[in-house]
């Protein structure tokens, strides 16, 4: 332990910590820009310089490790006078177009310069007349924005080994924008949001599709639907001041109708659709050796986008079963729309996601048309609902709950957990083990091996007296270790190491979705994490296959898991493309 | 007749017209005619370490040196120093007074493309010392008790860098030469690299004996392609010759050395920033510790040192530490190595012991003012130093006493200034050169050289305000303190210091509007003195935007309106009748 003081202060902390991580041990919050507690420091702000006694120099808290005895001081007067004058600095580069920005309210840049009390732009404005980038339609990039930080670069690149942003040019000239200036959609970007999701001011904002979905609404041609995401509603709360977890589902279903859609369904009913179709994939090629080993799944765009990228080898492994809000949409726009006998082409399907991806995936293929129509007319995040809900003036904390539209709104707890990492092979080990393990057999649910935050979690669970290994991978970054063991052993006609892969794009799984609410850290993770378990718990069933609707559903509609309409419906196809569209 | 051989080297200021050319034809020539040319070899070379004396002709094996020779003395050479190897006085080079050429020793002097020369003088001795005798810790004593420390800025003792890194115990480790140099007017390293090139070598060799690296990096920026042409000769020759690769010196001992090519970015100078260059990054630095003496270059413990310190080395060892520290002040030991530039008269590369005054430099060296007109400053460290007014040059040189006058040794750039050099005017030159170097990263650095710069360019165009002046010190402040870099904690320095110095020039700008110095185009205003106009009309013709009105009969005046300040006017009158207020 390193014994030194803060303040005056005494703080004892193991070697190797910050003076940023040390000072909150004595409750001093160094301010810093571009330090992500997901990240590594970057240095780049020069905000949260901080003196140590005996240097004439300052040093930055967020890199700087303590050392024995070091007696830092983290404010005075001159030490304000410097962050001032480097934020004033920061602020003669950004547009003060705070009224309009994407980030307005939840701006890390703005909550600093109002903490620093800046009452007057000290230096002569100098702003730069740089290209918006929408091409992707999932997440926008406005560099004059920028400020440099080097979070969504940091992100890309080591987070999720994606590479798709990268610092040009150098000095005052330096900018955000895909290595060699192409468009965001014609590099190898796989829209996670991620970028988003950690951008302290508005430079990458998801796309808005608030205003599309307004006019939907206002539209009396159109029977609008909608659904939510499992992970949904364990963080629209933060938006609202509540509790993050705290899980919100009747309040969401209530307020969707408030604000005009006829019929709400939840995705998760879409996920044990999914568990009855991919659960028998694997079923399958586990036991009855269709097709290759170890199976993969799909339902996060993000990571087919990067498969379909990095992996084209690996192509045959993938689930083909589509992912939960796509078949709720293009249930909605057959089974339910011949039930409710509402005209399919009238219906106007908006998926509530945590995600930014979903916004790409409702056209990325044909398969996507399924229904005759476009399955899913628009996506949503979740901080664009949440914006709604406000523009509403819908007092969403006090709302009584409501229920879901029944037929494709009710869930098991397998469902629900699709929202965390290791949920989907969660739910699918629990129907796999109870249709291997036969009906009257007391199966297992809880599959403790595939939870929590560790990037690669590998393991053998038993389902129906089988053993199957299995591997999760949750941020992008973590997926090489596991596909390379698997090509590895491909190539050295060695036995595979796993049966059952997944993969979520985003560290954390949906919950930790590029379109969740600002500033999520691994604390956010776990208490997300922890509200949808609990609503999993909280499920008298809490597998797929028990769910009614979804008995009833492959009764009246499909026949059987795996039928040539589930196929037609539920199923696509992947093919390589490249990493570089130019 | 031995075989003997004339260097040539045109070392006048003036580079447009290199007289060595004729010279050069007309020894070829007389050779011939006395039938010599066998005997004989006439070389041109890059570098002879003299400067501002004409071209140059050193003569070997005699050694010696003429200095301002012309076509003329062409056949007084061949007769009488060639054929009777005696001296011709008149001619003779006298060395300037003061120096101390240790670094410098070899540069002119020996053929830089022959290791046989190279070894001739003493070369690789000391390594041979060092493998065969000591051990990596005997060396880091030896260099402690030398006291030499690192030539590249910032003066870190060399003895402590390399017993961190050969502390740590790793499976590999770098030694990386820094040859980035980049400071404007600085070229001791460029000097060194194509002069003496086996000398940084034998100290990367020994230095990587030292903290056990097997592997070393000479990073030389692209635009020295003779300095990366003679190191990559010398690799070859060392490699040939067995003091690089396996087993050096029948040991257990093996090293090897690879150059690499810095594309001329100023920043890649510092050091982390140097190693993710290498590693094929993007350049720029980051945060300090973990220090590559610890985790550099791929992760592993690196050394970097500057090119004039690795040539440094091995003399250290060869002459023993204890010599080595007889030579300095108390805290700065040894020798440094100034490129001196600006308005003295002898511009070149000076190599004194530190302790020498700032006075002994420019005047007894250099041969003071240029111009005759009084000398105001200097400029040490190049972009990242500050200015050094006359009245503080008794200051004996030393890392710490430029540090107290608010500069810095840096790698050794010295521009000497005089009444004709306004202060802000330089201190936006410099400024600009931050500025675009800059890589980007942080925003103290990034934004706030910029914003110096925008304030900087106001003042000089008579756009100040009183308060610039306190935002060009809270700006210059917050850099020093809150950049993450070298490059930015230094780069207000040249303003700071000015400002420290001569405030009232800034205001005289601001307030009067006027640049006492007479080169801030704005501020200046041009006119004909009608006493002194022989009405020529050479101005009239001359101005390149017919700025100059009026006629033979009337006289011929400037209209300030069209006047575009270029000083073409002046420039081309012979009757010094054009006045620049």
């Amino acid at each position: 332990m390193i014994k030194a003081i803060i303040n005056g202060k005494k703080v004892s902390v193991e070697q190797g910590t910050t003076i940023l991580d040390a000072a909150k041990k004595v409750f001093v919050k160094i301010p810093t820009l571009c330090k992500h507690p997901d990240l590594p420091p970057s240095a780049a702000c020069g905000i949260c310089v901080v003196k140590v006694k005996g240097s004439s120099k300052m040093v930055r808290a967020c890199c700087t490790p303590i050392e024995e005895n070091m007696d830092v001081t983290t404010q005075d007067p001159e030490i304000v006078e410097i962050r001032k004058t480097v934020l004033e600095l920061i602020l003669s580069r950004h547009p003060d177009s705070c009224l309009t920005c994407g980030r307005n309210n939840d701006c890390e840049l703005q909550r600093l310069t109002a903490d620093f009390g800046i009452r007057k732009e000290s230096f002569q404005k100098s702003l730069r007349d740089l290209p918006i980038d929408d091409s992707t339609g999932t997440i926008v990039l406005e560099p004059p924005k920028c400020i440099l930080c080097g979070r969504c670069i940091e992100v890309c690149q080591d987070m999720q080994n994606v590479w798709a942003l990268s610092f040009l040019e150098r000095g005052i000239d330096t900018r955000i924008s895909p290595a060699g200036d192409i468009r965001l959609a014609d590099s190898p970007c796989v829209r996670c949001g991620q970028c988003s999701n950690h951008c302290p001011t508005g430079a990458i904002v998801e796309k808005d599709d608030t205003a599309k979905v307004w006019q939907v609404l206002q539209d009396p041609e159109k029977f609008c639907v909608a659904q939510i995401a499992p992970a949904v509603r364990v963080a629209i709360g933060e938006a609202f001041g509540l509790g993050s977890g705290t899980v919100l589902t009747g309040k969401i279903y209530a307020l969707l109708r408030r604000l005009g859609f006829k019929a709400v369904f939840d995705t998760s009913f879409g996920a044990d659709v999914t568990i009855m179709e991919e659960g028998s994939e694997f079923i399958e090629r586990f036991i009855h050796g269709k097709s290759e080993l170890p199976l993969i799944t799909t339902c996060c765009p993000s990571w087919v986008d990067h498969m379909e990228k990095f992996f084209p080898d690996m192509l045959g492994n993938f689930s083909s079963c589509k992912s939960p809000h796509q078949i709720v949409g293009v249930l909605a726009k057959t089974y339910y729309a011949q039930k409710a006998k509402v005209d399919p082409a009238k219906i106007a399907m908006v998926s509530i996601m945590p995600c930014t991806s979903k916004k790409y995936e409702i056209t990325r293929s044909t398969d996507m048309f399924a229904s005759g129509h476009q399955d899913i007319d628009t996506v949503l995040t979740t901080r664009e609902l949440a914006r709604m809900i406000k523009q509403a003036g819908i007092d969403f904390e006090h709302l009584p709950d409501e229920e879901p539209d029944h037929m494709l709104g009710d869930y098991a707890g397998a469902g629900v957990i699709f929202g965390n990492t290791g949920g989907v092979l969660e739910a699918a080990l629990r129907t796999v083990d109870a249709i291997l393990s036969g009906p009257d057999a007391k199966t297992k649910i809880e599959f403790n091996e595939v939870r929590g935050l560790k990037g690669v979690k590998e393991g053998v669970v038993e389902v129906g007296g089988k053993k199957v290994r299995i591997a999760v991978a949750h941020g992008l970054g973590n997926v090489e270790y596991v596909l390379n063991k698997v090509r590895e052993a491909k190539k050295n006609n060695q036995e595979r190491p796993y049966d059952f892969i997944e993969v979520m794009a985003c560290l954390g799984g949906c919950v930790g979705g590029g379109g969740q609410p600002y500033g999520v850290t691994d604390e956010f993770r776990t208490k997300r994490a922890e509200g949808i378990y609990k609503d999993d718990r909280s499920k008298e069933l809490r597998c797929s296959h028990q769910n009614p609707f979804v008995q009833q559903l492959y009764k009246e509609f499909l026949d059987k898991p795996l039928s040539e309409k589930a196929k037609k419906l539920f199923h696509t196809e992947y093919k390589a493309r490249p990493i570089y569209r130019k | 007749m031995d075989k003997k051989f004339i260097f040539l080297k045109d070392t006048s200021a003036n580079k447009q017209i290199d007289k060595t050319r004729d010279i050069y034809t007309k020894f070829l020539d007389l050779l011939r005619q006395d039938n010599l040319q066998e005997d004989v070899q006439v070389l041109r070379i890059a570098d002879a370490g003299i400067y501002n004396k004409g071209v140059i002709a050193k003569v070997f094996p005699d050694n010696i040196v003429y200095a301002n020779i012309t076509e003329d003395d062409v056949k007084k050479i061949i007769e009488i120093t060639i054929k009777q190897s005696k001296i011709i006085n008149d001619l003779l080079y006298k060395d300037e007074p003061k120096q101390l050429r240790l670094v410098l020793k070899n540069c002119g002097v020996i053929n830089p493309e022959s290791i046989e020369e190279y070894i001739a003088n003493g070369g690789y001795e000391a390594l041979g010392k060092v493998v065969k005798a000591s051990t990596p810790k005997q060396v880091i004593e030896e260099l402690k008790t030398a006291g030499l420390r690192g030539r590249g800025g910032a003066g870190y003792p060399t003895w402590k860098k390399w017993e961190f890194a050969r502390e740590i115990e790793s499976d590999q480790k770098y030694i990386i030469c820094n040859g980035d140099e980049g400071d404007p007017g600085a070229y001791m390293d460029r000097s060194v690299l194509e002069g003496d090139p086996h000398a940084v070598i034998e100290g990367m060799i020994i230095g990587g004996f030292t903290i056990g690296a097997s592997k070393g990096f000479v990073y030389i920026r692209a635009e020295y392609p003779l300095a990366i042409e003679r190191v990559q000769m010398a690799i070859e020759q060392a490699k040939a010759n067995g003091y690089l690769g396996k087993n050096i010196f029948g040991t257990n001992f093996s090293f090897d050395l690879e150059i690499r090519l810095g594309a001329g970015a100023f920043v890649c100078g510092e050091e982390t920033a140097l190693i993710a260059s290498i590693e094929g990054r993007r350049g720029t630095p980051r945060p300090r510790p973990p220090y590559p003496s610890v985790k550099g270059l791929w992760n592993k413990p690196t050394v970097i040192n500057n090119v004039e310190t690795l040539a440094t080395i091995a003399f250290v060892i060869s002459k023993g530490g204890l010599w080595f520290s007889g030579i300095g002040t108390n805290e700065s030991k040894g020798t440094k190595v100034f490129a001196v530039t600006g308005k003295v008269k002898n511009s070149g590369l000076v190599e004194v012991p530190m302790g020498t005054t700032l006075r002994e430099i420019v005047f007894d060296i250099c041969g003071g003012s240029y111009s005759g007109k009084k000398i105001k400053a200097i400029q040490t460290g190049g972009p990242s130093g500050g200015v050094i007014p006359e009245k503080f040059f008794d200051t004996p040189v030393s890392y710490e006493n430029l540090v107290k006058l608010g500069s810095i040794m840096g790698s050794g750039g010295m521009i000497v200034m005089d009444e004709d050099d306004c202060m802000v005017d330089i201190a936006k030159f410099y400024l600009q050169f931050c500025v675009d170097e800059s890589c980007g990263k942080c925003a103290p650095c990034r934004i706030g050289g910029f914003q110096i710069q925008n304030i900087l360019q106001k003042i000089s165009n008579g756009e100040g305000k009183i308060d610039d002046i306190a935002k060009l010190k809270r700006i210059g402040v917050a850099m020093q303190k809150a950049s993450l870099c070298g490059l930015g904690q230094s780069a207000p320095n040249p303003v700071l210091s000015t400002l420290n110095y001569f405030e009232d020039e800034y205001k005289e700008h601001i307030i009067n509007k006027m640049c006492p110095a007479h080169k801030c185009k704005s501020l200046v205003t041009y006119s004909i003195m009608q006493n002194k106009c022989k009405r020529c009309r050479l101005c009239f013709i001359n101005c390149p935007v017919n700025a100059i009105g009026g006629n033979r009969e009337k006289g011929f005046y400037v209209d300030l309106e069209k006047c575009i300040k270029c000083g073409k006017c002046m420039e081309v009158c012979k009757f010094d009748a054009i006045s620049k207020q």
